[in-house]
């Protein structure tokens, strides 16, 4: 075969290739958005679920998903936060800094449904949170604490070292050099981070499925303590729990929890987009 | 001591203390399914509960054998694992080398698209849409089945591998195509003889953690796959995973009881194998940013 022809026809074989794997995402991207957009109301967004979830809205699962995430990032964010400080500023490369990039590598790869395990094991029986919002959040937080971590270290590596040297020589402690000369110029990147984290906590449904989700509970719930639904959890009821739901009410909920998740991703990209632009140095 | 060292001895401690927790979490998580789920493998014995054929766990007497789920896992794994191998390959041979820098942003953009859908998101529409078709296509009673799931688990592999494939073959020195340019190689070759080979390692990760997040995913594939739980004789039927086990069954479970403790020994099988495979992927990871 001629080296031309070849050329033409592994590339265009490479372009087929890539087309197979983006083209998917536009496809679900419409078809939930056709289907789902005439469920759209006010009423389905702020309403509560009635007549078992076939009328009403969605309200509860949207506000206890709001809750959820809240509290997960509340956790994760100074743990990770203060984390990747560690990582960066202080350790040396030793073999406890090396042991702990591990673990963060390994953290990242562990399945949902095992921090669902792990969360059912600790914080609902072990510690005794019950079946409650804090049990939910702080294991969404584990699982999102690696995302956070990493974003956090690269934000941090990206500030130049002569800031620190900078600080330091001027007689600032270690800790004030931090404060005051790299962490500032670390937020946007860690910002970002923690909005992905947000996205990613919201979508999850394993692991809050043993550690707070409701089935059915068309009330709000009143603390830290209370159980309560969740948008992905209620998804997965209404489409595969309770036969003969509202096609449009699947594929309403559906949108809406897609639409959060695109809307947190989106904010992270162009954040990081106008960080980069700006950056001075 | 002056207050001032004070401070910053306590802040150290403190971020000391927060730098650990993320090998405190990986310790305590092994501790707790160890804890809840180790009773079970005594009862039953490792080997019979690994390899036992029969998972019925609210029979009398129940039986804990997790073959059939085992299988299922490593059917749906293998099945999307073949698809999204090449594919993703491919599809960073082409972002990487070939794409034109416009067409190269909006693809990167579609990638990072798909891997924020939420995972139940990508089920449902799997349920939905592919469904159908398969059980069309094969003339099936159900369209739920291992083949729905490894196609649906494919895709949700895909931004793992081609991100992280991407990287492997962009982290090759540009001294590589040039040489092979010099030398009257058209793209093609470069990239399939020269660039591909290079970046071998970083490709290797790449599918190794691809297929990690297969073997853990876990709602789509549950709504997805059928749920059946018996060993599978073919792609074509409805089988149950490891990980959809865990999430369908907890509900049902006593606390303390068997069943939940078969539940949590499943969870140490799940988590020995990602570590596994997530250790071995940091190796070569390393590998080629050392090049």
């Amino acid at each position: 075969m001629n080296v031309r022809t070849q050329q033409r026809i592994a590339v265009g074989f490479l372009f087929f290739c890539t087309v197979l794997v983006v083209l998917p995402v536009l496809v679900i991207l419409g078809i939930i958005t056709y289907k789902g957009f005439s469920a759209l109301s006010f009423e389905f967004i702020f309403g509560m679920p009635k007549s078992g979830m076939n009328a009403g809205g969605i309200f509860p699962a949207l506000l206890g998903t709001i809750y959820l995430v809240t509290g997960a990032i509340l956790f994760a964010v100074p743990l990770g936060v203060l984390s990747a400080i560690y990582l960066v500023e202080y350790s040396r490369d030793n073999a406890i800094s090396r042991l702990i990039k591990l673990a963060i590598v390994n953290l990242a790869g562990v399945p949902s449904v095992v921090y669902g395990l792990f969360g059912l094991g600790v914080f609902v029986v072990f510690l005794g949170f019950g079946v409650s919002i804090l049990s939910g959040s702080l294991t969404l937080g584990i699982m999102i604490l690696p995302v956070i971590i990493t974003a956090s270290r690269e934000a941090l590596e990206s500030v130049p070292q002569s800031f620190r040297i900078v600080s330091l020589s001027l007689g600032a402690s270690r800790w004030q050099t931090i404060r005051h000369a790299v962490l500032p110029h670390a937020l946007p990147g860690i910002l970002t981070g923690t909005i992905l984290g947000l996205g990613r906590a919201a979508g999850e449904t394993a692991p809050i499925l043993f550690t707070v989700a409701a089935f059915y509970l068309p009330r709000l719930p009143e603390s830290v303590f209370d159980q309560t639904m969740a948008l992905p959890y209620h998804l997965y009821v209404i489409s595969t729990q309770v036969p003969g739901i509202r096609e449009d009410f699947r594929f309403g909920t559906a949108l809406v929890l897609l639409l959060l998740v695109l809307i947190l991703n989106f904010a992270a990209i162009i954040l990081r987009y106008r960080f980069r632009k700006k950056k001075r140095w | 001591m002056t207050v001032r060292k004070l401070r910053e001895w306590c802040i150290e401690r403190v971020i000391f203390m927060s730098g650990i927790t993320s090998i405190v979490i990986v310790i305590l998580i092994f501790i707790f399914l160890l804890k809840e789920g180790l009773a079970i493998l005594g009862h039953v014995g490792i080997f019979q509960f690994l390899f036992g054929a029969n998972w019925y766990p609210i029979s009398d007497p129940p039986q804990f054998g997790a073959f059939p789920l085992i299988l299922g896992s490593v059917l749906v794994t293998l099945g999307a694992a073949a698809i999204s191998v090449p594919l993703g390959v491919a599809s960073a041979l082409y972002i990487a080398e070939i794409a034109p820098k416009k067409t190269k942003e909006i693809l990167k953009a579609g990638i990072e698209l798909l891997a924020a859908i939420p995972s139940v998101v990508i089920g449902f529409i799997g349920m939905v849409t592919l469904g159908p078709v398969i059980k069309l296509i094969f003339g099936l009673p159900t369209g739920l089945t291992a083949l729905t799931g490894s196609i649906t688990l494919a895709f949700m592999a895909m931004p793992t591998i081609v991100s992280i494939a991407e990287d492997a073959i962009t982290a090759v020195p540009r001294q590589y195509r040039e040489a092979a340019a010099a030398m009257g190689a058209t793209t093609w070759q470069t990239t399939w003889r020269v660039i591909a080979y290079a970046a071998r390692p970083g490709m290797l990760a790449a599918v190794m953690l691809g297929i990690g997040r297969v073997i853990g995913e876990t709602m789509a594939v549950m709504m997805v796959t059928g749920n059946a739980a018996l060993i599978p004789h073919s792609i074509l039927q409805p089988v149950r995973t490891l990980t959809a086990t865990i999430a369908a069954e907890m509900g049902e479970t006593v606390q303390g009881g068997d069943h939940y403790a078969a539940l949590f020994a499943i969870g140490i099988v799940l988590f020995v194998i990602t570590f596994a495979i997530n250790g071995v992927a940091e190796l070569y990871l390393h590998r080629t940013t050392r090049r």
